[in-house]
Formats: structure tokens, C-alpha cells, sequence
């Protein structure tokens, strides 16, 4: 798998992050020369081994169906850019 | 019922077209506390006051599922007669939107914990299976305000982590019917669990809908397009005509059709493309390192099948049997799980079928004048039996029983005292009628003379005269038994 800069600009957008026009042409070198490196796993045969997720042997850990949290507006709210005592205030967003 | 032909298609100047139909709905499921938290899922609370740090990604935080939510979600898999996995994964679905304080839902992609199964529909035209894709748990996303503020977004994290079950149906559907049909259906499955309380005004069930179309007897499937977030059953049948007339609209003009997302706007009554960008199903999913693999243990599985309810069509099959009912009425009184309970009352102490019919005309009638439930029935199950069996044994005729019913649902008394103190009971007693038919017969020997010329017409006239002079009260049976015995006499 090769990325060209094309990809590169596809992914920050996803990503949300703002990428120089002028640094995309190293990122592309830089992104590439990393999926090379990783892509020598390739070179193993994994056809009949389903993919790892996690190293713990272990099954998710459930709680019991209770009301233990929430009522905490005030202390979730100081970390809104904008807000009132109610709501996050964001910028418009419609579609 | 006679059976009647399935006919839906849109007719364009080159043909016939099929519309194909899936849909993804989303499920609220029923639970004390959020999927991954432990904030209440109480509808209709102060904005943002049942939020806790996960819910509002805080970092550092962990979720922890709610045993709970995962047995409702088995428990519904069961009841959609699905394959339950005994093996799942909770992956990333990423994106950006303010009410998604994440980054990114967690959800379910390569392995579900609800696999295949089907559901049953009763059409006019017989019943159809409806195949179920799959049935994944996911969060909710909190609620975004755009009314308040002419250039802010107010955001309401309550909803955000609530746990939802997004069951994905086959393109089986075809028609907007069918699609009422399966909304319902569904909908009556899940009350019936107690899984989700089906409510479309509170959001608790809503649907992503598919909509693509093709020529009467094609096999392959036309180009889809997806329409967002429909919250009822009507804007869901309003949007699915008006998208298939577009896209036949745009094959008869030999344009292409795109594959992307639409919303349907309720006051305009079209769809309209949402997003134009191509990105906008790059979710990148991948299994949440937060979360080891859910592994359900068979007992678990086996035990919460043994405690499902009896459902709908279970006991519609039961309904028939029992009670003598034919299918349409069985069908209908199944529907929600506590009409079904008000009849099975009713018809233990009652006559079975005449409540069956009385059921569905006047208590429905009335009901649904009152925009009532039946929980809040102002007749209870014991007094709607009572007048039942008033008219079963003949007490009063069917003509007085609604008079008694009227006056059932004004004052909540029961039938027995409103007959009697109103006077309203059918002159049954054989001698009593006797006594006043002579007396009619013998005021009007001139038409009793035609009568017995061969003007058989005027027997009509007797039953009426009895019927004014008893004040409706003469049993209409017995009137025209004794009339036709008098009258050969």
C-alpha cells in the first residue's frame, strides 16, 4: 500500500487536523516509509488466524443496571468553549 | 377476508417499478442507566443533568457495560427468532458532530451480538417474512438545539450514551405498508419484552430508511439511497413514496442515481441530499481498546429464553384456538400487549366472541375518540364483561347495550346498576309480550285481516308498534315469535 498526497489531505480532514500545504509532501514520505516498515507482517501467512484485539484472555466486565452518576451540570459545563447554565454552546451546526 | 392482490409500484411512461426497502431501526433500549455509565436514561429532564464524565468523554475515563442492555438486546434477538452470538465486539464508529463529544460512537460492526432472524407480517395478501440482518447495541448521541439561537448550536448530552439496539432488516420490504406493518411489528414484539417502550413521540424508536427501485421483474437490486433519522411511521411512508417517484423520475430520464444520504423534510414533504461529501461513511471502524470482547455464556442465553413472555404471534395462534376467534381478530387484539390482557379478562367472564366483536367496535371507537390507551379504558375489564353477558343472555338487546355504554363511560358505574335504575331491561317474559301483542292486534284487526290476505309487508308494523309501545325494550327475538304465532293463530 502506497499513500499519495491525496490520501494524505483525505485522512487530516477526517482527522480534523489542518495539515500545511507545504508539509504534505514529507508527511507522504514520512506516512510511507512507516506502512513499509509495518507492511513486512505481510510476508506472514495469517489466512486461518482470526485478528488479535486485545492480549487479555479475559471477556468484558459488566456492572449492574444502576443509577450511580450524572447531576454534575455545573462541573461538565466549565468545560464548554461557550455555555450557558444549561447547554454547550457550539457554533451553528445545520444540515 | 378475501384475499386481495399485492400492488404497489410506481407506474412510469417506460413501466412498472418495484420498490425495494430496508430498514435500520433504532431502538431505545429500556433500562435504568446508560450503556457504558451509570447516568439515568429518564426522558425529559433538566438539559444536561444526566450526563456524566463518560458520557461526556471526559479522558481518562472508562466505560463499563451495563449487564442489563445486553440481556434486553438478547432478549430481543430471541424474540426475532434471531441467532444469538455468544461472541461480540464493541468497535469505533468515528466521526465529527457536536452532539458526539467522543469523537466517535461506539458501537458493534464485524460481530453483532444478534445474527440473523426473521419477522412475520399479516398483509391482506397473506402473511410475509421479513428477514432480519442483524441486531448491534450502540450509544446514542446527545441532542442537538438549533432553534434557540440564531447562530449557536445548544447541545443536551442526556441522551448521549443511552443504549440503543439498531436492528438492521433485510431488503425484503415493498411497499410503504409493509413498511407500517414492520414498524408495528416490531414495535408490539418489543413491548411485548419489555425491551423498548416503542414510544416514537419521546424518539425511543426511529429509522434510517433504504429506498432504491427497479423494473417490475428484475432480480437485480437499483442504486439505494438512505434517508436519515425518520421519527414516525407516516413521515416514513410519506418519504418512501415521494423518494421512489423521484428515483423512477430520474431512470425514465436516463440519469444516474447516487448512492448517498438524504433527509426528509416534513414540511416540504421531499428528500434532499444531507451530505455531499463522498467521506461521509469513512467511519473507520475499529475494535474500542477500552472494551474486551462481549462473551455470552449459553446458560445465560437459554435461561432468558425460558423467561420470554408469551409473543404476539404465539398467542394469536392461542387466540384462534382458545377462544374461536378468526385471524383478523386474533391479529388485532394481539397487537399491543395490554389490549390483548383487557380481552383475555374480558373473555373469561363473558361470552368470548361477542366480546371480541364488541371489543373492536365500540371500545376501540371509543377509545380512539378519546385518543385514549386502553390502560386508561374509563371501563374496566369486569364492567365491559358485565355488559356482555347482559346482551349474551338477553337482558338487553344490542341497540340498549350502547345506550348502557354511553352511559358506562360518562359515570364508571357498572352495567347491572345503569339497566336497573334506568329501567332498561328487555322485556323477556313470553306471557308479558303475549299480553301486549294481543292488545296491539286486537286495536288494528283491519291490518291483521290484510295481513292474513297476504299483505305479508305489514308484519314490520307490528314489530314496530310493540317496539313503541315496550319503549324498545321488547325482546326482538321473542317479538317476532310470538307475532308469527299469533298472527297464523
Amino acid at each position: 500500500m502506497s499513500l499519495d498526497k491525496e490520501k494524505i489531505k483525505h485522512v487530516a480532514k477526517l482527522a480534523r487536523i489542518s495539515v500545511d500545504e507545504a508539509k504534505v509532501e514529507s508527511l507522504t514520505k514520512d506516512l510511507n516509509s512507516i506502512f513499509k516498515f509495518i507492511e513486512q507482517l505481510n510476508e506472514l501467512n495469517t489466512d486461518k488466524v482470526e485478528p488479535l484485539t486485545s492480549i487479555l484472555n479475559q471477556s468484558l466486565r459488566s456492572r449492574k443496571d444502576e443509577i450511580s452518576d450524572g447531576k454534575i451540570r455545573e462541573k461538565i459545563l466549565k468545560n464548554s468553549p461557550k455555555e450557558n447554565e444549561e447547554f454547550f454552546i457550539v457554533p451553528k451546526v445545520v444540515e | 377476508m378475501s384475499k386481495e392482490k399485492f400492488d404497489y409500484f410506481i407506474r412510469g411512461e417506460k413501466g412498472k417499478y418495484e420498490v425495494v426497502i430496508g430498514l435500520e431501526v433504532h431502538a431505545q433500549v429500556l433500562s435504568k442507566s446508560k450503556l457504558f455509565s451509570g447516568s439515568s436514561t429518564k426522558f425529559g429532564a433538566d438539559p444536561n443533568n444526566q450526563v456524566s464524565l463518560i458520557d461526556s468523554a471526559f479522558p481518562g475515563m472508562l466505560p463499563v457495560i451495563n449487564e442489563e442492555c445486553v440481556k434486553q438486546a438478547v432478549r430481543t434477538g430471541l424474540g426475532l427468532n434471531a441467532k444469538i452470538n455468544n461472541y461480540s465486539v464493541f468497535d469505533r464508529k468515528n466521526y465529527f458532530y457536536a452532539d458526539l463529544p467522543q469523537g466517535y460512537q461506539i458501537s458493534q460492526y464485524k460481530n453483532p451480538i444478534v445474527g440473523e432472524g426473521k419477522v412475520l407480517l399479516e398483509m391482506p395478501y397473506g402473511s410475509k417474512e421479513i428477514g432480519i440482518e442483524r441486531l448491534h447495541l450502540e450509544q446514542d448521541a446527545g441532542k442537538s438545539i438549533h432553534d434557540m439561537d440564531p447562530s449557536n448550536t445548544y447541545v443536551d448530552l442526556n441522551r448521549s450514551g443511552i443504549a440503543l439496539m439498531e436492528i438492521v432488516s433485510k431488503p425484503d420490504l415493498r411497499s410503504p405498508d409493509e413498511v407500517n406493518a414492520y414498524i408495528k411489528k416490531l414495535r408490539s414484539i418489543m413491548r411485548y419484552l419489555g425491551t423498548c417502550d416503542g414510544n416514537m413521540q419521546e424518539g425511543s424508536l426511529r429509522a434510517d430508511v433504504n429506498v432504491s427501485v427497479r423494473k417490475e421483474g428484475d432480480t437485480n437490486f437499483g442504486t439505494r439511497c438512505e434517508i436519515k433519522n425518520v421519527n414516525s411511521i407516516k413521515f416514513m411512508q410519506m418519504a418512501i413514496e415521494y423518494e421512489a417517484a423521484r428515483q423512477v423520475e430520474l431512470i425514465e430520464n436516463g440519469k444516474k442515481i447516487d448512492q448517498e444520504t438524504r433527509l426528509f423534510d416534513t414540511k416540504k414533504n421531499e428528500t434532499r441530499s444531507m451530505r455531499s461529501k463522498e467521506d461521509a461513511h469513512d467511519y473507520r471502524y475499529f475494535p474500542d481498546p477500552d472494551l474486551l470482547p462481549l462473551k455470552l455464556e449459553q446458560k445465560l442465553i437459554d435461561d432468558l429464553k425460558k423467561s420470554l413472555p408469551e409473543l404476539p404471534d404465539k398467542k394469536k395462534e392461542r387466540f384462534v384456538k382458545e377462544y374461536g376467534l378468526n385471524a383478523y381478530e386474533a391479529n388485532v387484539l394481539v397487537s399491543e400487549k395490554e389490549i390483548s390482557d383487557y380481552y383475555e379478562e374480558v373473555a373469561k367472564l363473558s361470552d368470548k366472541k361477542l366480546a371480541a366483536t364488541w371489543m373492536m367496535g365500540d371500545l376501540f371507537a371509543m377509545l380512539n375518540d378519546r385518543g385514549l390507551d386502553i390502560s386508561k379504558s374509563p371501563i374496566s375489564a369486569k364492567h365491559f364483561a358485565e355488559l356482555v353477558q347482559a346482551i349474551k343472555s338477553g337482558e338487553i338487546s344490542g341497540r340498549i347495550a350502547k345506550e348502557v355504554f354511553e352511559i358506562m363511560v360518562e359515570s364508571g358505574d357498572n352495567p347491572k346498576k345503569i339497566i336497573e335504575s334506568k329501567g332498561m331491561k328487555q322485556q323477556s317474559d313470553p306471557k308479558e309480550l303475549e299480553k301486549m301483542i294481543n292488545e296491539i292486534l286486537s286495536k288494528n284487526k283491519d291490518k291483521v285481516d290484510q295481513y292474513k290476505a297476504g299483505k305479508e309487508k305489514l308484519f314490520g308494523f307490528f314489530v314496530g308498534q310493540v317496539m313503541k309501545l315496550s319503549g324498545g325494550k321488547a325482546n326482538p327475538q321473542l317479538t317476532n315469535e310470538i307475532l308469527k304465532k299469533l298472527l297464523k293463530g
